[in-house]
């Protein structure tokens, strides 16, 4: 028996038609799923992976910009802290200048009420040493005029000579002291 | 149409061999003939025929139920739908293929489900015939894996660098080279087509045979009315039963065989398309 002739039974296909119709039928099915099947469950995965991608960012935004309003709250918090600070600082030196000041003023007004004081003092001496003056002056002319029996009011000379001895009594203390 | 009927009662055929030993009831070649589906119909179009473009509905409505109203949250049917299809895709193309998976999977999943649901044929009422055990079937898709793993390779490599990529594996010294081509030729390009569709027909032939053997003899036994090689009627009628009962055993154990081999054949073509990309074999 030739290799040609040998009975295959099973192993060959009873009619060629079987051959031909699983080509067909498969090479439809591929098709099918090819252009229809493939396509759309990739798709479905692929708008899955963008939306679990898109969320996973927008996540992360939002997070940063949680971040960022953090921060920013922190900053104007201690700018806050910084310029109530500054302005006690202000507050504390204001105060101080103005107790300077005050100081200050009230010190001049008592120096020149002082002052006034003296001056008054001063001119109300004056006026009482040009009152004592003319007053001694007159008495002691009216006096000297009585030891001496006669009137020296009028006369030039006795009233120089009472000036002199006034001067001389002025100048009198001021040494001695 | 007495064709029909008979799908529905596939347990008659008649001889369409030489084998003229085993006709009628005996399980054996002639109980895989096929039979037209009407009378005067022409022989091509037969029963076996029927089941297959059966299937082959089963299978495009199947996939085009699942693909359709996607949602990005998935529903049940959406669900189980991506369960099947990742089956494949994560499981096989993946796996095997790597980064350039993507391209091969409508042919993959193609040929995973239209192998599987023909072999479930053969546990299920209506057909109780796996299309697969008709050897025409196996050789169109394994002529067809041959094509495809070849035809990718060739259009990758050029020819003679494909050749060379899968007849002289990387690392054998030149002396080796009378002995290893040769080798390497008929593994590659002769064995791996005749083993893909052979491991594939033979599993479904001798499946359904044994299945043939233990329904249809435990069917004899258990309504003997006259003794058998000297055995008692109660003794054969026992032995019927029993390989009546034991014959749901072996339906579970090709419903196992049935999900295996479709998914040997589909991670094997996956595997020769990916020796054929491979730089080097």
């Amino acid at each position: 028996m030739s290799p040609l002739e040998l009975d295959l039974g099973p192993l060959l296909p009873e009619h060629l038609s079987e051959l031909i119709a699983g080509f067909i039928l498969f090479l439809i099915i591929f098709a099918v799923v090819w252009k229809f099947v493939v396509p759309k469950f990739e798709e479905t995965y692929a708008e899955r992976t963008a939306e679990i991608a898109g969320g996973i960012e927008k996540a992360e935004a939002a997070q940063a910009e949680a971040a960022a309003a953090l921060a920013e709250y922190k900053a104007q918090l201690a700018e806050a802290r910084n310029e109530a600070a500054k302005i006690r600082e202000d507050a504390k030196a204001q105060a101080a200048a103005t107790a300077a000041e005050i100081r200050e003023l009230a010190q001049a007004d008592a120096e020149r009420v002082v002052a006034s004081a003296r001056a008054q003092i001063q001119a109300e001496r004056a006026q009482v040493v040009q009152e004592l003056r003319s007053e001694i002056g007159g008495l002691a002319t009216q006096l000297a005029g009585r030891i001496v029996g006669e009137s020296l009011e009028d006369d030039e000379r006795a009233r120089r000579t009472v000036d002199r001895f006034l001067v001389e009594l002025e100048s009198q203390p001021q040494e001695t002291a | 149409m007495p064709g029909l009927i008979g799908l529905l009662i596939p347990l008659e055929w008649t001889a369409c061999t030489a084998d003229t030993e085993h006709e009628g009831f005996a399980p054996g070649v002639a109980s895989f003939c096929s039979r037209p589906l009407w009378d005067g119909a022409p022989v091509e179009i037969n029963n076996q025929l029927f089941q297959a473009v059966i299937g082959a509905v089963l299978v495009i409505g199947f996939w085009l139920w699942m693909a359709h109203g996607h949602k990005v949250v998935p529903g049940k049917r959406q669900f189980f739908g991506e369960l099947s299809y990742n089956f494949i895709r994560n499981g096989i193309a993946r796996d095997m293929l790597g980064h350039e998976y993507r391209k091969f999977l409508p042919y993959l999943v193609a040929l995973f489900s239209f192998i599987l649901v023909n072999n479930l044929f053969g546990q299920f009422f209506l057909f109780m015939f796996p299309t697969f055990s008709k050897i025409g079937y196996a050789w169109a898709l394994a002529l067809l894996t041959f094509v495809v793993y070849n035809g990718v390779g060739i259009h990758k490599h050029g020819f003679v660098k494909y050749l060379k990529n899968n007849t002289i594996p990387a690392g054998v010294p030149w002396w080796m080279y009378p002995l290893i081509i040769p080798l390497e030729f008929l593994s590659n390009f002769i064995i791996r087509p005749i083993t893909l569709g052979l491991r594939l027909f033979a599993n479904l032939f001798g499946g359904h045979l044994v299945i043939l053997v233990f329904v249809v003899g435990g069917t004899l036994l258990l309504t003997t009315t006259e003794e058998l090689a000297g055995k008692p009627i109660w003794l054969l009628q026992a032995a019927g039963g029993f390989s009546l009962i034991f014959s749901f055993a072996l339906f579970a154990l090709e419903l196992f065989v049935s999900v295996m081999q479709a998914y040997i054949f589909t991670v094997l073509t996956a595997q020769y398309v990916a020796t054929a990309l491979a730089d080097e074999h």
